[in-house]
């Protein structure tokens, strides 16, 4: 019942997620951030088991923290998103697997080069320039496939964001009044302007 | 008195030293030495081997300088038994990095990691140190090339150029002079191929009657794909090297003694 989106241009990526928490038929509420920096450079948009996106994504978030005080440097996105995925895959097959999808969005300060991963609940982990996750997700894709171009630039990024809410507003049977949208760049970790109906002139 | 702190090395002794650490360390002046340098395209390390029985099959075993991964190369000094359990527990660490995050293992991390195994064995009970000093020639994409020494008490530092084992003294002062002014020197960069004469003459100084058999040495450079490159150097190279040293040093000999 819950969307999470992610795009990359050569030196930012982007996450968006949408705000709702409903349990069975209810909504309880309509402004959960889902999207959650790790540090400066790195951040998660997370959904699944409401608990376990919460709970696992803060013991990724701390074990990158303690690597950072034992060694005094970060780990890159790509070693961020391959201990993520190797927990992930180790829970899996433990007795208490969280469920937990996410996209992970980050910045290699070192070769000034951003990555995007998308890894689901079964520890599925693919680079990737943009995709998404859940139900409105499904009808992204074909968006991004139409609209993304290499070296596009931050605007042109959030533009397609833009049009991606528009169509799951439109046609997802789901009520998703919200997206929170977070961007890494050279400068860091950034909230970029909601996504939502009111936000979207036309 | 000083025999009964001599027996267990998790006791200090009046004067606060731990005896069995320097024991172990004076095991190691007495091993074969190991040298470092690091140059601005590399680093090379050598060791002297004693084991030179005719009988020996070399072409088997190396006993002094170890591969620990793509990026990572040992020389040890001390008793090669000890030597053999670290260097399985150091491939073992990299290759635990390697898996937990797809990358292989910053050079320091490594270092650390095997002395606070090395120091662990100073102060638990009913253990000996290892009587293992080792060099450590790596490479990371953040610090680029390195040269660490750790010692059995686990202590660990990096360093230009060093050596350990025996008569590492001489080595050391050797390496002092050679190496002076040689860094962030545009004008004259320190090359690999230099760094390999320089290791033959500081080796040919400490050891008694230099031979290829007697020596081994390893080279790491960068690829062209940014990658290092571990080489060992053939034994037919080091024949050259240290050929060419001898004739230097003639040259060196008839010349000084042509102006007196």
């Amino acid at each position: 019942m819950e969307t999470i989106l992610g795009i990359r241009g050569e030196d930012f990526a982007i996450v968006a997620a949408e705000t709702t928490q409903a349990r069975s038929i209810v909504v309880m509420k309509e402004d959960e951030n889902k999207i959650h920096k790790i540090n400066n450079s790195l951040v998660f948009a997370t959904m699944g088991e409401s608990g376990d996106t919460v709970q696992f994504t803060e013991f990724i978030s701390k074990n990158i923290a303690l690597y950072k005080m034992r060694n005094n440097y970060e780990l890159s996105p790509k070693e961020a998103a391959h201990f993520t995925r190797k927990n992930l895959a180790d829970y899996l097959r433990s007795r208490t697997p969280y469920q937990v999808n996410m996209m992970i969005a980050g910045y290699d300060e070192q070769t000034q080069k951003s990555a995007l991963y998308f890894i689901d609940y079964l520890a599925n982990s693919v680079e990737v320039k943009y995709s998404g996750q859940g139900y409105g997700a499904m009808f992204c894709q074909s968006i991004f496939d139409r609209e993304y171009k290499n070296g596009l630039n931050q605007n042109e990024a959030y533009t397609i964001l833009e049009h991606c809410v528009k169509e799951i507003q439109k046609r997802l049977v789901i009520n998703q009044k919200n997206f929170k949208v977070a961007i890494v760049n050279k400068d860091g970790f950034k909230w970029m302007p909601d996504i939502n109906a009111k936000n979207i002139c036309n | 008195m000083a025999r009964r702190y001599d027996s267990r090395t998790t006791i200090f002794s009046p004067e606060g030293r731990l005896y069995q650490v320097e024991y172990a360390m004076e095991a190691i002046s007495r091993a074969g030495a190991a040298l470092g340098i690091r140059t601005d395209d590399g680093i090379v390390i050598a060791a002297e081997c004693h084991t030179t029985s005719p009988l020996l099959d070399n072409d088997i075993f190396q006993d002094k300088i170890y591969k620990i991964n793509d990026h990572l190369c040992v020389a040890v000094a001390g008793i090669t038994s000890d030597a053999n359990v670290l260097v399985n527990e150091m491939r073992l660490i990299a290759q635990r990095y390697q898996y937990n995050y797809g990358a292989p293992i910053p050079v320091e991390q490594l270092v650390s990691h095997l002395c606070d195994i090395k120091q662990a064995y100073t102060q638990y009970g009913g253990k000996r140190p290892f009587g293992v000093s080792i060099l450590y020639m790596g490479y990371d994409r953040r610090h680029g090339f390195q040269l660490y020494q750790s010692d059995p008490s686990g202590n660990y530092s990096g360093w230009n150029g060093t050596c350990i084992g025996k008569s590492f003294g001489v080595a050391m002062s050797m390496l002092k002079t050679e190496l002076a002014n040689r860094y962030d020197n545009a004008e004259n960069p320190l090359t690999t191929e230099e760094g390999k004469k320089i290791a033959i003459k500081v080796l040919a100084k400490s050891m008694e009657g230099i031979n290829a058999e007697k020596v081994e040495m390893a080279v790491t450079t960068l690829g062209s794909n940014g990658r290092p490159i571990i080489k060992m150097v053939q034994k037919e190279e080091i024949a050259q090297l240290i050929t060419k040293h001898n004739e230097e040093e003639e040259e060196k000999k008839a010349s000084t003694s042509g102006s007196n």
